[in-house]
C-alpha cells in the first residue's frame, strides 16, 4: 500500500456531500466535481458511501492500460493522473475500463476528467480537498499508522473482486474486522449471503 | 491531557488529549495543517482572509480567498480548533454569495404595495421611511413602529437592533428571530441555571462516555460537530439517538429511540423514574449542588415506562435501556436542538433533560453537562446583548429597575425613555394583522418563509402601512416591502458571533462592499440621525459598537467585557464570561459546582408532559414535522441561490413510510387545518408510519411553514414547529418551487435555475440527491 493515501470510512459518512462541493472547488478540475456519492439502499436506510479514484496498483490502472492515446499517466508515486488534455481523445474507453465507475467523459470538450488525488495540493504536503473537509472523517488522508493510531482498531482492505478479477488499489476502504481476511467485493456477482462468504 | 483549559499565555485552549483528536486532524495539525501565516503570504497573488462560516452555531473557520482586485473568489479550509480543516457543503459554497448577480446594489422603493419597486438613492429611501416612521408614532404612538433583527447578524449588529428601537424609534416592539430557534434552551437554561449558554465545549464531546442527543440532527444540521460524535464512537462512547426519524447520525447509533414528535417530556420524565427506581441517581451531587429534586422526584413517579411508551409510540424497554445507559456512563452528556424546543412545551422539555442531568451528576465536568446546537451563526450571541423582547445588553431583564437604569446610564437617556418589555416575533405579526404595529423594519430576516402559518403571515405583513427591508438578496419577505436596503454581506465587514458552545469568535473583512451597499450599522445610525438621535449612535463602524457593548455587558453574567478584537485573534476565540482582559474566558460551566443563581445551586423544575396544541382526530391522524437539510440554511434565501446546493437538494419532499402505499416520487398532498400543498413522496422506512417530514427551507406553495402551526410556549413563544395534526392523501400533480425574488433589472441567476424544472424529487434516503444528476 501507498504511504499516505485515502481511507474510505462508509460507516462514518452522512452522505452530506461536502466532498462533492469541496472537489468542485479544486483548481485540477474547478467546476467538476469527481466524486460519485452513492446510497446503497435506498428506501430502507440513510446510508451512503464516497466513491474516489481508487488509483489502482494491480493491475495497474485499467483506465489507463486501456487508453489508445497514453493520455491516463501513473506517477511514481502511483497516482493515477486525470487524462492529459493535449492527449486524450475523449473515447471513453477509461470509462468503461474502469471497474469503479470513476472516469468522466465531457463529450463536448472530448476530454476524460477523474480525481487525481488532488496533485496539486499533496505534492505540497497537504489532504486532497475532499479529505480535507470531510467532517466525519468519512474521507481520511494520511497514512495507515495515522489512521489507526485515531481509530484504534481500524481495519482496512485494499482488494476488491470482480467475479473472477481481483484489483489491488492504492486507495483503502474501511472494513469490519471480521472481513479483513477477504477481499472486498466491488461488483457481482454476489460473494456474500446471510454473511457467509459463498466464494470459498 | 490539559486538565485546566486556561495556559500560561491566556490563550483559551479546550482541554484535549491528544490521543483524543477528532478523527482525522493530527496528521494534518501536524504535517500538512496549513501554517496560518504561509497561507497569509501572497502565493498566487491571493490573500488568505481568516474568518468564520456565516452559516450554523459551529461556526467554523475558513480562509476566503481575494484575487489582486480584492474580490472574494474562492475558501480555503483553516485549521481552526472548532472544525480542524472540516466544512459541510454549505461552508464550501458560501463563498459565493458574496459576488453573486441576485446582490442587491441599490435602495428599493415603492410607496404603495400596487406599486413595482424601483430602484432609488439611499437618500429617497432614508427619507421615505423616516417619514413613515414619524407619521406612523405621531398618528399612533411610538409603540405602533416595530423592529425585527435577525442571529446572522454580528452582536455589534444585534446590539445595535436593541438601541436602535429603545433610543432611535423609542419603541418597546423589537425581537428577533432567534426567537424561532433556540429560546426554548435559553428559558430553561435560565430557570435552572440563570445563565443562558451551553454547559461545555465542543470538545468535550470527545470526553464522555455516553452522548445523548435529543431532537438534534447532527449531521445534516451541525455536520462538522459529526467529527466529534465519531470522535467520541472511536473511543467507546454509547451514542444515545432522540428522534422520529433514522437521521444519518442515528443509523449509527446504539440507542435510536424514534419517539413520536411531541412527547419528549413524557419520555424524559420516564428515563429519570428508572433512574430512581434503579438507584443510580446521584444523591451526594443532588444534596449538594440542586433544589427542588423532592418534588421532581415524585413529579416523574407518575411517568412509568409503560406509561411513557403508551405516549411516546416506542418500546418500554428503550427506556431502561436509556436510563441505564446514560446514568450508569461514568461521564455523560446531553445535546439538544429543534427537536425538542419547537414545541409549546419547548421550555419543559429541555427542563426535563437538565433534570435527568442534574440527577446523574452528569454536570460541569470534562466530558459531562449538557447543551444545545444553536441553528444560526449567531444564535448564541443574537440574544445576549439586548435584541429579545425582554432583554437589555448583558442578558439584563428589562422588567428590572435596576439592570434599566444601568443601560440608561451607558446609552445616556433617562430611565423613563426607556421603553417598557416588547412582545415576540410572532406576537408582533398576529398586532400587525390587529393593526396594533402599523410600521415594520425587518433587519436580515425572512419570516414569509420561516414563520409558522404562512397565511397570517402573509396578512400581518400586508395590513402593515410601512414595512422597509435590510437584506443583500431580495428575500420574499423584502419582495413584498415598501423599501429594502441593500446591506453588506459577512465578509464585508468585521464583527463578532457567539458559536453553540458561547465562544465569542472573530469574523474580518475579506473584501469592500459593493459600489451603493452600506453596512447595517451605517444603515441604522443614518435612519437614528434622521430621527434625531445621532448623538447616541455616533459609530464609526463595528469596533465602536463593540466597544460600547463590552462596556455595556460588564459586571453581567454575559461578561464580554475582557474581550477585544486583538485577544479574539490571537486566541481563536473566548468564551464568556470574560470580565477582564487578563481573563481567559469560561469554556466550561459549574466547574466548582456553583450555578449563577445567588443561591449557587440548579433549580430543578418539575415537568408535567401535555400533548401537542393541534389535536390529533380522524381527519387529522399523523403527525407533520419539519426541519433541515445539509444543503439549505433556514429560509434558503441564501443557499437557494447557489448552484452547487440547489443541484443538490433542488426541491422540498415529503417523507413518508412505505405503509401509506407511495411510490418514490408520487405526489403526496399533505393537508393540515391551516391548509394543503403537494409535494413528491420520498418513500424511506427510516420515518416513523405516522410521522411525515417536509424540509422547511422553501416558500409558498412549498413551505411546509405553509402548514404548521403559529401555537407557542406560553414562556419562551417559540412556535411550535416540531409537530401539529395532518393527514396525506394521493394527487395529480406537484406544486412547483417559485425561483427566489430577484431585484427589478436583474435576471434570474441561471445556474440556481437547472434542477429547478426538474419533476423527480431527490431519490436519495433524507431527500440528498444523488451527485450524479447529469
Ligand atoms: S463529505 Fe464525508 S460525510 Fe459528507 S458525503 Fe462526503 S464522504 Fe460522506
Ligand atoms: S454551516 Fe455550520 S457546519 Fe457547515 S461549514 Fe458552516 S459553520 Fe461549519
Amino acid at each position: 500500500m501507498m504511504g499516505r493515501t485515502i481511507f474510505i470510512d462508509p460507516g462514518r459518512c452522512i452522505g452530506c456531500q461536502a466532498c462533492v462541493s469541496a472537489c468542485r472547488e479544486c483548481d485540477s478540475h474547478r467546476g467538476k466535481s469527481m466524486i460519485h456519492l452513492d446510497y446503497t439502499d435506498e428506501g430502507s436506510s440513510v446510508a451512503s458511501l464516497p466513491t474516489v479514484c481508487m488509483h489502482c496498483e494491480d493491475p495497474v490502472a485499467p483506465c489507463a492500460e486501456v487508453c489508445p492515446a497514453d493520455a491516463i499517466l501513473v506517477t511514481a508515486d502511483g497516482v493515477v493522473q486525470q487524462a492529459d488534455t493535449t492527449r486524450c481523445i475523449g473515447c471513453a474507453n477509461c470509462v468503461n475500463a474502469c471497474p469503479f465507475g470513476v472516469p468522466k467523459i465531457d463529450l463536448q470538450a472530448k476530454l476524460q476528467m477523474k480525481c487525481n488525488l488532488c496533485y496539486d495540493r499533496t505534492a505540497y504536503g497537504l489532504a486532497p480537498m475532499c479529505a480535507t473537509v470531510c467532517p466525519t472523517g468519512a474521507l481520511f488522508y494520511g497514512t495507515l499508522e495515522e489512521l489507526q493510531a485515531e481509530r484504534p482498531g481500524v481495519q482496512v482492505a485494499d482488494t476488491f473482486v470482480f467475479g473472477e478479477s481481483e484489483v489491488r488499489t492504492g486507495v483503502a476502504m474501511v472494513v469490519p474486522a471480521e472481513r479483513v481476511q477477504w477481499p472486498v467485493p466491488g461488483g457481482l456477482p454476489v460473494v456474500e449471503i446471510n454473511g457467509k462468504d459463498v466464494r470459498r | 491531557m490539559t486538565a485546566d483549559p486556561r495556559a500560561a499565555d491566556g490563550r483559551t485552549v479546550v482541554p484535549l488529549d491528544p490521543s483524543l483528536a477528532p478523527p482525522g486532524t493530527r496528521g494534518f495539525r501536524d504535517a500538512g495543517g496549513i501554517p496560518a501565516d504561509r497561507w497569509h503570504a501572497d502565493q498566487n497573488g491571493e490573500t488568505l482572509v481568516p474568518t468564520h462560516c456565516c452559516f450554523c452555531g459551529v461556526q467554523c473557520g475558513m480562509y476566503l480567498r481575494v484575487d489582486h482586485g480584492g474580490k472574494v473568489f474562492g475558501v480555503e479550509p483553516r485549521n481552526h480548533d472548532i472544525n480542524r480543516m472540516r466544512l459541510c457543503p454549505k461552508g464550501i459554497n458560501a463563498y459565493q454569495q458574496v459576488n453573486h448577480p441576485d446582490r442587491l446594489t441599490a435602495p428599493l422603493m415603492r410607496r404603495s404595495r400596487d406599486e413595482e419597486l424601483r430602484e432609488v438613492s439611499w437618500d429617497e429611501a432614508l427619507d421615505f421611511t423616516v417619514s413613515e416612521i414619524k407619521r406612523i408614532q405621531q398618528t399612533h404612538g411610538r409603540d405602533a413602529f416595530g423592529v425585527l433583527g435577525g442571529a446572522s447578524l454580528f452582536s455589534e449588529k444585534t446590539y445595535l437592533v436593541g438601541k436602535f428601537a429603545r433610543v432611535a424609534l423609542k419603541t418597546r416592539h423589537v425581537d428577533y428571530n432567534g426567537r424561532l430557534c433556540m429560546v426554548s434552551a435559553a428559558g430553561a437554561n435560565k430557570l435552572a441555571f440563570n445563565i443562558d449558554r451551553a454547559g461545555n465545549p465542543f470538545s468535550d464531546i470527545l470526553l464522555t462516555d455516553c452522548l445523548l442527543l435529543a431532537g438534534a440532527n447532527v449531521g445534516e444540521c451541525f455536520p462538522v460537530l459529526t467529527q466529534y460524535v465519531w470522535g467520541a464512537r472511536d473511543r467507546g462512547a454509547t451514542l444515545i439517538v432522540i428522534d422520529p426519524r433514522e437521521t444519518a447520525v442515528a443509523r449509527t447509533a446504539d440507542i435510536h429511540v424514534a419517539l413520536r414528535s411531541g412527547t419528549d417530556s413524557a419520555f424524559f420524565n420516564s428515563v429519570l423514574n428508572v433512574v430512581i427506581e434503579e438507584g443510580l441517581t446521584d444523591e451526594a451531587y443532588l444534596a449538594a449542588h440542586a433544589t427542588g429534586w423532592e418534588e421532581v422526584k415524585a413529579n416523574v413517579a407518575q411517568y412509568p415506562p409503560a406509561r411513557a411508551a403508551e405516549i411516546c409510540g416506542v418500546p418500554a424497554e428503550q427506556i431502561v435501556q436509556v436510563a441505564r445507559a446514560f446514568a450508569r456512563a461514568p461521564k455523560a452528556m446531553a445535546f439538544h436542538a429543534r427537536g425538542i424546543e419547537h414545541h409549546t412545551q419547548g421550555v419543559e422539555n429541555c427542563l426535563s433533560v437538565i433534570n435527568l442531568c442534574t440527577a446523574t451528576g452528569h454536570i460541569g465536568k470534562p466530558g459531562a453537562g449538557y447543551g444545545t446546537l444553536t441553528g444560526q451563526g449567531n444564535g448564541q450571541g443574537g440574544r445576549e446583548h439586548g435584541q429579545k423582547a425582554d432583554l437589555l445588553p448583558g442578558g439584563r431583564s428589562i422588567l428590572n429597575e435596576e439592570h434599566r437604569r444601568q443601560i440608561c446610564e451607558v446609552w445616556g437617556i433617562e430611565e423613563s425613555e426607556l421603553p417598557a418589555a416588547g412582545t415576540s416575533m410572532m406576537e408582533m405579526v398576529w398586532q400587525m394583522q390587529r393593526r396594533e404595529i402599523r410600521g415594520l423594519i425587518g433587519i436580515c430576516n425572512n419570516p414569509f418563509v420561516s414563520l409558522p402559518n404562512y397565511a397570517v403571515v402573509k396578512e400581518g405583513y400586508d395590513t402593515t402601512e410601512f414595512h422597509a427591508q435590510f437584506d443583500f438578496f431580495l428575500s420574499e419577505t423584502a419582495a413584498n416591502a415598501h423599501v429594502v436596503f441593500p446591506v453588506t454581506i459577512w465578509a464585508e465587514d468585521e464583527g463578532v458571533m457567539a458559536n453553540a458552545e458561547a465562544r465569542v469568535v472573530k469574523h474580518n473583512k475579506a473584501q469592500e462592499p459593493p459600489a451603493g451597499v452600506r453596512t447595517d450599522t451605517w444603515a441604522m445610525c443614518e435612519i437614528a440621525r434622521r430621527l434625531g438621535a445621532g448623538d447616541k449612535f455616533a459609530f464609526g463602524g463595528s469596533r465602536d459598537v463593540f466597544d460600547e457593548l463590552r462596556r455595556a455587558s460588564a459586571g453581567t453574567v454575559i461578561d464580554y467585557s475582557g474581550i477585544t478584537y486583538e485577544r479574539l485573534e490571537e486566541t481563536g476565540g473566548i468564551s464568556w464570561p470574560c470580565p477582564s482582559t487578563d481573563h481567559p474566558g469560561t469554556p466550561r460551566l459549574f466547574e466548582d459546582g456553583t450555578t449563577y443563581h445567588t443561591d449557587g445551586k440548579i433549580h430543578m423544575q418539575v415537568v408535567e408532559w401535555h400533548p401537542p396544541a393541534d389535536p390529533y382526530d380522524d381527519e387529522h391522524p399523523m403527525t407533520l414535522t419539519t426541519g433541515r437539510t445539509v444543503a439549505h440554511f433556514l429560509s434558503g434565501n441564501q443557499t437557494r441561490r447557489l448552484g452547487a446546493l440547489v443541484e443538490q437538494t433542488p426541491r422540498p419532499w415529503a417523507e413518508v413510510h412505505p405503509s401509506h402505499g407511495f411510490r418514490n416520487g408520487e405526489p403526496v398532498r399533505v393537508v393540515t387545518r391551516r391548509g394543503s400543498e403537494v409535494f413528491p413522496a420520498l418513500v424511506t422506512e427510516a420515518i416513523r408510519p405516522d410521522t411525515v417530514f417536509i424540509p422547511y427551507h422553501w416558500p409558498v406553495p412549498t413551505a411546509a411553514n405553509a402548514l404548521t402551526i403559529d401555537a407557542l410556549d406560553p414562556r419562551s413563544k417559540i412556535p411550535e414547529y416540531k409537530v401539529c395534526a395532518c393527514r396525506i392523501e394521493h394527487a395529480a400533480t406537484i406544486d412547483e418551487v417559485p425561483a427566489p425574488p430577484v431585484a427589478p433589472g436583474h435576471v434570474a441567476y441561471p445556474e440556481t435555475q437547472v434542477s429547478r424544472t426538474d419533476p423527480l424529487p431527490p431519490t436519495a434516503p433524507q431527500g440528498r440527491g444523488t451527485s450524479e444528476r447529469s
